[in-house]
């Protein structure tokens, strides 16, 4: 899947997809990287190491930095993949480091798949 | 986007990793916005400094980035913080509030942006010029620089201004372009609307505010108004709209540029204004008054002062200021005067963005649209909004 580059880099990992936007302020803990939005459909599931697949972000522009908490307590995804990132998610992952790639037809990513993220050239494929 | 050389070099790492990401996060945003180049700006105001809205994850990523040598390239205004910088323990702010706050404050000297901590940087020493281009985030002084001086800004995040800082330019998009800046509705303001107070243009901006969302209005038939009741009209219709830049018949510098011929229009009565007024009250007895959202100007303070000298004040009474204003007030007796009444003049920070909710406050009385606007939601607070005279005169013995 051929998307575009938001932050480069390379991941490989299990995706964990979110059908709804994610809210980073108040919707994940910066120190744990668990899912603590009430009745968010991924509550209680930790981030941490995975590949962190959603539509796009919503919410407070502090979001920006509860991604940048994320990486700095080692806690944070290890790659980002939207269908548009908007700018809350796109200055968090830049500003962390944490590659991410949008423009992908998520609707084609479950859940539990190894996904390889190449963020440096905006490709997602499952492996 | 087109990159120079240098900018080319800067996102290639040479000038080191703060930049790179920093300039990279300009590249990325200039993208989504459809930016064709970036710009030089003049000046920067960064938002996201009250410990309130940063939290430890905004914190920890100041810290990193001052320690590893993020430092600003153009002259840099900060937005309020949570607390008065000098006479928080005084006022009743928490210690452990103030003590993260501290390192906030810290944190942004290291990357030399000036610790100013106000919402009104242009009556503080960093004032745009007419079409200078620059990179603000506070939303009511994103609006005055738009509207009333003609500058140049988007509504930038805290972080997007903050690389905007470090890096010295900004994507061109949006507001920077000419054919960004032209009105989207003519708004009419009927024979019968009183523009007395200063509240007053704090409930005009409310009420438009919600009707035009982010559209670009245009005023007609205002009586002239100073800047700080253009500083009240558009801080308000940043909060309950996202306006970023209005015009006004005869008063803001591009109004006369302008085009209006077959836009939509609206009209606004003065009941309009009292319903709104009406509305954002919430309930009737403060228990705290707060002046000064956006920050007061000198000519504000002043008249406070004139209210209440020799008078005592029955509840507390703050009026909130930047650091600046505050040393003028006190150079000419004001800070006595309002003092002596049993009132405070606070500096560096303001009533949304200050934990006032754990200072045993339930009900503030405000003059201001956008204070009325955010302090439910913010600060959890009922709110009695309405002018000066009548805050006041519940007030006073």
């Amino acid at each position: 899947m051929k998307g575009r580059s938001i932050c480069p880099g390379s991941a490989e990992g299990t995706a964990i997809v979110s059908r709804e936007p994610i809210g980073f302020y108040g919707g994940i803990d910066a120190k744990t990287g668990i899912v603590i939005e009430k009745g968010h459909e991924l509550e209680g599931e930790s981030v941490k190491d995975k590949i962190l697949v959603f539509p796009c972000g919503k919410g407070s522009t502090v979001g920006s930095y509860v991604i940048y908490g994320l990486k700095i307590n080692g806690v944070a995804p290890s790659a980002v993949v939207n269908k548009e990132t908007e700018t809350i998610v796109a200055t968090g992952v830049i500003l962390a480091g944490i590659p991410c790639v949008d423009g992908i037809n998520i609707d084609e990513i479950k859940s539990g798949d190894n996904l390889v993220v190449d963020a440096d050239n905006g490709v997602v494929n499952k492996k | 986007m087109y990159l120079t050389k240098e900018e080319e070099g800067m996102l290639a790492g040479e000038q080191g990793d703060v930049i790179e990401r920093l300039f990279r996060l300009l590249v990325r945003l200039g993208d989504i916005y459809g930016a064709d180049r970036m710009i030089p700006i003049g000046s920067a105001q960064v938002a996201g400094v009250s410990y309130k809205s940063l939290g430890m994850p905004g914190l920890e990523f100041l810290e990193d980035y001052a320690r590893q040598g993020a430092r600003v390239r153009v002259l840099t205004f900060l937005n309020p913080a949570g607390m008065d910088l000098e006479n928080w323990k005084e006022l009743g702010f928490p210690d452990e509030f103030a003590k993260m706050q501290t390192r906030v404050m810290d944190a942004f000297r290291k990357m030399r942006i000036i610790i100013t901590s106000t919402c009104t940087p242009y009556l503080a020493g960093n004032l745009p010029r007419y079409r200078e281009h620059i990179a603000w985030s506070e939303s009511s002084a994103v609006s005055f620089s738009n509207s009333v001086i003609g500058a140049r800004t988007n509504r930038e995040g805290g972080p997007s201004a903050l690389a905007a800082a470090v890096c010295g330019v900004t994507p061109n998009y949006g507001l920077h372009l000419d054919e960004k800046r032209t009105p989207d509705l003519v708004v009419r303001l009927g024979k019968d609307v009183k523009l007395e107070f200063n509240s007053d243009f704090g409930a005009l901006g409310y009420y438009v505010g919600r009707q035009v969302k982010n559209k670009i209005p245009y005023f007609t038939d205002m009586k002239s108004a100073n800047t700080d009741r253009l500083k009240a009209l558009g801080a308000a219709m940043a909060a309950s709209g996202a306006v970023a830049l209005y015009h006004i018949e005869g008063q803001t510098p591009e109004a006369q540029l302008m085009d209006t011929t077959g836009l939509e229009e609206i009209d606004v009565s003065q009941k309009d204004i009292d319903e709104t007024y009406a509305e954002l009250s919430t309930t009737r007895e403060p228990d705290i008054i707060i002046f000064g959202c956006p920050h007061a100007s000198l000519r504000e303070i002043a008249a406070l002062a004139d209210k209440v000298e020799g008078k005592k004040l029955k509840k507390p009474v703050w009026i909130c200021t930047s650091r600046m204003m505050k040393e003028a007030a006190t150079r000419m007796g004001f800070t006595r005067t309002i003092e002596d009444a049993g009132g405070y003049i606070v500096a560096d920070t303001c009533m949304v963005v200050s934990p006032i909710e754990d200072m045993g406050y339930k009900t503030t009385g405000v003059n201001s649209g956008k204070a009325a606007n955010y302090l439910p939601g913010f600060c959890k607070q009922e709110v009695v909004f309405t002018n000066i005279d009548k805050l006041l005169e519940a007030s006073l013995e």
